[in-house]
């Protein structure tokens, strides 16, 4: 799977990024590397792929391997496909002390799949991730910008429907996000 | 009820907005700081007030703050580090989504009180939807003229921006966050230098914990010594706790550093006690990197005494039959935990978080995770407990920086307080050799 050739980010997010690279001083524009890869993540299939980071590159007027070598180095960073909704489930202490396998199993259960894996549909990809910052409300996950606290292999269905119903991508950068703390 | 000086407002409906929050005595401190204050008395008076660094290592601020270099015609910065990252610790996240203003007040006082004319808020980049809040509030603080140019007519100018990383613990670390800002790895810096000499971008730069910020308020409100007289010691002023595990209670608490420990997990004002009516094994006072203590040393030091919420009551008796007060990330296990499957999570989580520059970090961590990985699934050696022991100490004090100690500690003090738990999980048949 690849973006289609010539790929352009859109007037929207070339604003954006325009202003994020107006916070450091004259010639620091390389600091705007990791909010731009969130954008470009957000804006072009929910992953990096090599054309997605060389557009990147050209845009911040850097070399394609400084990007690589950043974007190989954040665990939110996607270097292969991802579903609409990649499910990060905390498995950590504190998760875990509060029953984050079990969560981890269902959902892997209830979607046929382990963590690291995609739904056959394209649906959903659940990883097992570390503490989010997250612990007094465990067991939990985040998806897209949104933390889904003290969760039970009820709320986990409920949750697996309604993005099921929406059918959405759900990015980090999204502006809707919900959390229960 | 202990004092409480950060979130005191934190259920006020609209606190999260400049009016509500300005309703609420909000941007005093910015008032009077940049108004009648000279930076040099600001810095004294977060010195009075032996505020220590709230990030983990507990260092004096004041004395932080007066160690950055102050070349003429070179900028400085100041970086909030709002990596938060070490696992059972979610309190500047609390804080800052809250009140975010407690953090934009906060910055705007250090960063005068510094010489910093461009500041940064470094947010891990899973809390996304918080650097949304803060630049909200931020975005307001410019419309009242808290920010941007000759703030509230004082020739003062200043720019404040929310950076996001995206995933990485190590980002935490001072100068590996230094590095992710500049749109780097977050590879550690060799020191020295310090940040304090070259830091951002080669500039002198001070780097402070969300917490440790927001507390300046308070400080330049009451006053550096009033502030000094809460707390116990040099434990001055209060901290906030993130309570994780299996108590009745889990959030994030302000105490009055100096509070027994028996009265925070007991107390219903706190964690309400332990869950399901069941007794504690173990906690872990101080975020996961921090020694894990079996209840008997928890509530009394091995002299007997009360063990306190403070830095130092926490560390009495050294690691032998101490801990520390970390980041305040108090995780509690009942008594059907299995202490050795909990570290299991931690090995994997130091194994993924090493950022692999020095050989004891990164394949001593990998050690560890497969070892203990063995372990709880049952197919331990004999010899397997022994040789955790061995790897953690051959990582404790070799690496560039303290991610290594991080790994190593919890390792070593769930063998030294928990070993017979381990070896109950290794195979008779491998006893028997
Ligand atoms: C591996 C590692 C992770 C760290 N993570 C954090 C963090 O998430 N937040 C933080 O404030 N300090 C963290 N620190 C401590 C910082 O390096 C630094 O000491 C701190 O931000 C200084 O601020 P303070 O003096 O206000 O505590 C970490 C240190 C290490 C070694
Ligand atoms: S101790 Fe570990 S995390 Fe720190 S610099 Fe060395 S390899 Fe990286
Ligand atoms: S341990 Fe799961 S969010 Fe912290």
């Amino acid at each position: 799977m690849s973006n289609p050739v010539n790929i352009k980010f859109s007037d929207a997010s070339l604003a954006l990024i325009q202003n994020i690279m107006s916070r450091y001083p004259e010639g620091k524009q390389k600091s705007a590397l990791i909010p731009v890869l969130h954008i470009a993540q957000a804006d072009f299939d929910g992953w990096l792929s090599p054309q997605t980071m060389d557009l990147v590159a050209s845009v911040l007027k850097i070399q394609s391997v400084e990007v690589y070598e950043v974007a190989s180095f954040y665990s939110m960073f996607h270097l292969a496909p991802v579903g609409n909704c990649v499910f990060d489930v905390c498995r950590t202490s504190s998760c875990w002390s509060r029953g984050a396998d079990n969560i981890i199993a269902h959902i892997g259960k209830r979607l046929g799949i382990k963590p690291g894996e995609t739904t056959s549909d394209g649906m959903f990809t659940l990883k097992a991730v570390e503490c989010l910052g997250s612990c007094g409300t465990a067991p939990m996950l985040q998806c897209g910008a949104s933390f889904h606290e003290n969760l039970t292999p009820e709320k986990v269905d409920a949750l697996i429907d309604s993005y099921r119903a929406a059918g959405t991508r759900r990015s980090y950068t999204d502006m809707d996000y919900k959390n229960t703390l | 009820m202990g004092k409480k000086l950060l979130i005191h407002n934190d259920k006020v409906p609209g606190i999260h907005t400049l009016e509500v929050y300005r309703q609420h005595g909000g941007y005093a401190s910015v008032e009077k700081a940049l108004k009648t204050m000279s930076p040099e008395a600001i810095v004294e008076e977060v010195k009075k007030s032996g505020l220590r660094g709230r990030g983990g290592a507990g260092f004096p601020t004041g004395m932080k703050w007066s160690f950055l270099a102050k070349p003429e015609g070179v900028a400085r910065y100041l970086v909030c580090n709002a990596d938060e990252s070490e696992p059972g610790t979610f309190k500047d996240r609390y804080l800052m989504e809250k009140i975010p203003h407690a953090l934009v007040e906060g910055m705007i006082t250090s960063s005068f009180a510094l010489g910093a004319k461009t500041s940064y808020i470094y947010i891990r980049g899973e809390y996304f939807y918080v650097a949304r809040i803060l630049e909200a509030a931020i975005a307001e603080a410019y419309a009242a003229g808290f920010l941007g140019k000759n703030i509230l007519g004082t020739g003062y100018d200043l720019d404040l921006y929310v950076q996001v990383g995206a995933g990485a613990y190590i980002c935490g670390e001072e100068t590996a966050l230094l590095e992710s800002l500049e749109g780097k790895r977050g590879n550690p810096r060799i020191k020295p230098p310090f940040p304090a000499i070259a830091g951002l971008y080669g500039c002198p730069t001070v780097v402070n914990n969300v917490e440790t910020i927001a507390a300046v308020v308070p400080i330049i409100n009451m006053g550096g010594e009033e502030y000094a007289k809460i707390g116990i010691g040099r434990s001055t002023g209060t901290k906030l706790i993130s309570a994780s595990g299996h108590i009745n209670k889990p959030g994030v608490y302000e105490i009055e550093l100096g509070l027994p420990v028996e009265e925070f997990i007991y107390s219903d004002e706190y964690c309400g006690g332990i869950w399901k009516n069941k007794k504690m094994k173990a906690c872990i006072p101080g975020g996961s990197s921090v020694p894990i203590l079996p209840t008997e040393l928890l509530l009394k030091t091995a002299a007997g005494e009360p063990r306190l919420m403070s830095y130092e009551s926490l560390s009495d008796g050294g690691f032998a039959t101490g801990s520390m007060l970390g980041s305040g990330g108090f995780i509690v296990f009942d008594e059907d935990t299995n202490i050795a499957e909990n570290l299991y999570t931690f090995t994997r989580f130091y194994h993924h978080e090493s950022c692999g520059q020095c050989s004891p970090c990164r394949e001593g961590t990998g050690w560890m995770e497969k070892i203990a990985h063995r372990i709880v699934h049952g197919h331990g050696k004999a010899s397997d407990i022994d040789l955790l022991w061995d790897i953690q100490k051959r990582i404790e004090g070799n690496t560039i920086c303290p991610l290594g100690d991080a790994a190593a500690w919890p390792v070593a003090s769930a063998i030294r307080h928990f070993r017979a738990e381990f070896e109950a999980m290794i195979p008779k048949t491998e006893l028997a050799h």
